[in-house]
């Protein structure tokens, strides 16, 4: 028998996989900046209070108190639905599609990545509903067997809206869970206090590592990765449908599924770039989140920062091309009228400070990529207000044009969305391991593996 | 000798790897590794070939929740017919968006809890956990546990060939 005891190779990682549990698992239990995160929660807490107000008004009143009316019946609550599912498209982006053509950098960025993509899907949610003149009535948008025997209109986008976002949400939520249940165990086993442990062990559900359970696991979360990205693609190219499955002019367009699902992976980017430099600065992550990710970041933003601006040229490309007057007049609208600063406001925001990325040291700047990661989600958005507002002033009918003007509670609302957005984050780091630490140990062997 | 099942407990994933592979060529057969981290190789290395029956899951609830999608949409334009400018009650590409959508969710809950259910789970108490040592295992340490009902562990071979691989701790637990 050979008495030879297999011993560890030096150069693997053993002491990383403690210090990366503690930095990362041990947030929640002792959780470092206490008071910054009250201030921020405060913070966030008044918008959501905000936010309630402005719906017991909406409630009381009607949709009135917007500024969307006959011809723009769209106006701010889908312009802001499109936007929050957008942004909520780079977290499953990075999750899933990273994870199969396996770019382990993704493994530092992919879990608040996820919480961001589900807590923006679920305010991208709320609009349409509050949308609804009346919103008690909301439940008619799911199919059931109704006394009324009435069903929903399934060849309409609308009611294809209602199954794309409600599964968009339930799969990011479960794809989220998926993925930190090892880490939810290994919070469980390293807690020190009571209430701690019971929390974590319930929701962990006796996760204990075993070899068996990791190839299941794996199995599982792969081919959950592989299932998010096309919902991504298709989620994506459906509420674009909703734009372009009309024929108004402007939306009526075969560029708008590509350029709705680029442009919203690029907004998505902008602010996973912003979370992880908040982050990274605020819990001194610097040797997880480390100056190469926020170039990689930067360079996704610069790669989908041009496919989306593609979009913009190819949508003004056809408008000439195919020479229809109402194509015609509704750019020379956008980019003359009398919401001019929706164009300008995407393509000045959206292109021009993108430029600045092809410089490797303004990528790997946490305050510039900051910088030009918040152009990009204010640039995004008025792209989306250019494109509702745009189409919906100019009906064919000339007698019917409108013009569009967002009225206060407009934007009260949309800063009250901010609140609905930071306040479950804000628990979501305070709570849960807000990195996946297991996938960075996983990442630290195999290097130490080919090293060799 | 107590039938008690063996904990070893090892500093690093190629320590586990190698002990586990040891295990399996001295013919001991009722083995758990439990690691903090996915081991690419831990699944051969155990006897555990990466079964087939997770692609299966996923794709029976695909087509669980494409046939439901599909079929609910046919039924309700059916049962409620909406006349839409005469354009036809059953037109197949507008209910493939909803169809695909179902096809996803249903795949994804399926493996989801698929998963759980080949794994034990939710197992909220398990024997090896009562091991003091144990409580690193979901962060740094790897461990190898000999059940009690392997034979080998009756007549005391089992607490020798783990004590030769030079364990940092070695504990007796119920497993």
């Amino acid at each position: 028998m050979n008495t030879v005891a297999p011993t560890a190779d030096p150069r693997e990682p053993v002491e990383f996989y403690a210090a990366v549990t503690d930095e990362i698992v041990a947030i929640p239990s002792e959780f470092p900046q206490r008071r910054n995160w009250w201030i921020g929660f405060a913070f966030s807490l008044t918008l959501l209070f905000l936010f309630f107000v402005c719906l017991g008004k909406l409630f009381i009143e009607g949709v009135g108190i917007w500024g969307n009316n006959i011809p723009v019946t769209w106006g701010f609550p889908i312009i802001n639905y499109v936007w929050w599912l957008g942004i909520g498209h780079a977290g499953t982006f990075i999750s899933a599609f990273l994870l199969l053509v396996e770019q382990h950098w993704r493994n530092s960025l992919n879990r608040f990545a996820e919480a961001m993509t589900m807590f923006s899907v679920a305010i991208a949610g709320i609009y349409p509903c509050i949308h609804l003149g009346r919103p008690w009535f909301l439940y008619w948008m799911a199919p059931y067997f109704s006394t009324m025997g009435v069903w929903p209109q399934f060849r309409s986008p609308l009611a294809w809206d209602f199954f794309a976002v409600l599964v968009y949400l339930l799969v990011s939520v479960l794809f989220w869970y998926i993925g930190i249940l090892p880490d939810l165990a290994s919070a469980r086993d390293s807690a020190a206090k009571r209430g701690w442990q019971i929390f974590f062990g319930l929701i962990s559900l006796g996760w204990r590592g075993e070899a068996r359970q990791w190839v299941r696991w794996r199995r599982c979360y792969r081919l959950v990765a592989m299932l998010a990205v096309p919902l991504v693609v298709s989620v994506a190219s459906e509420y674009s449908f909703l734009f372009s499955s009309s024929v108004l002019a402007g939306w009526h367009s075969t560029v708008f599924p590509p350029y709705f699902v680029l442009g919203a992976i690029f907004s998505g980017f902008g602010v996973v770039s912003m979370l992880s430099i908040v982050l990274r600065s605020a819990f001194h992550l610097e040797n997880l989140i480390t100056e190469r990710h926020l170039g990689l970041l930067g360079l996704m933003l610069l790669v989908t920062g041009f496919l989306t601006s593609y979009g913009y040229a190819a949508d003004v490309f056809f408008a000439y091309y195919g020479g229809d007057p109402r194509e015609i007049q509704y750019w020379m609208n956008a980019w003359f009228g009398h919401l001019w600063w929706g164009y300008w406001g995407a393509v000045g925001l959206n292109f021009i400070p993108l430029q600045a990325l092809w410089f490797r040291t303004v990528r790997r700047n946490p305050l510039a990529l900051f910088l030009i990661s918040s152009c990009v989600v204010v640039g995004m958005w008025c792209e989306r207000f250019m494109i509702v507002t745009t189409g919906l002033q100019h009906e064919p009918l000339a007698s019917s044009w409108g013009l569009y003007t967002p009225s206060l509670w407009d934007w009260l609302t949309f800063a009250g969305s901010v609140g609905v957005f930071l306040t479950p984050y804000f628990l979501f780091i305070r709570f849960l391991p807000m990195s996946s630490a297991h996938e960075m140990k996983k990442t630290a062997y195999e290097e130490s593996e080919h090293s060799q | 000798m107590s039938a008690r099942g063996l904990l070893a407990e090892f500093a690093s994933a190629d320590a586990l790897l190698a002990a586990v592979r040891r295990a399996r060529s001295e013919g001991y057969s009722r083995l758990d590794a439990y690691s903090p981290f996915p081991i690419d190789e831990i699944g051969s290395a155990i006897g555990f070939s990466d079964e087939p029956k997770m692609p299966w899951i996923g794709l029976a609830g695909a087509v669980f929740g494409a046939f439901i999608g599909f079929f609910m949409q046919v039924y309700a334009n059916l049962f409620y017919p909406l006349d839409i400018g005469g354009r036809r009650l059953l037109s197949v590409p507008a209910f493939l968006v909803s169809t695909f959508e179902l096809m996803i969710l249903f795949s994804g809950f399926f493996l989801l809890f698929g998963m759980l259910y080949l794994n034990g789970m939710p197992k909220l108490y398990h024997p090896v956990a009562e091991a003091e040592p144990f409580a690193r295992a979901t962060r740094d340490r790897f461990f190898l546990c000999i059940r009690r009902d392997d034979p080998k562990v009756r007549s005391g071979e089992a607490e020798i060939f783990l004590k030769k691989l030079s364990p940092v701790s070695l504990t007796e637990v119920d497993a």
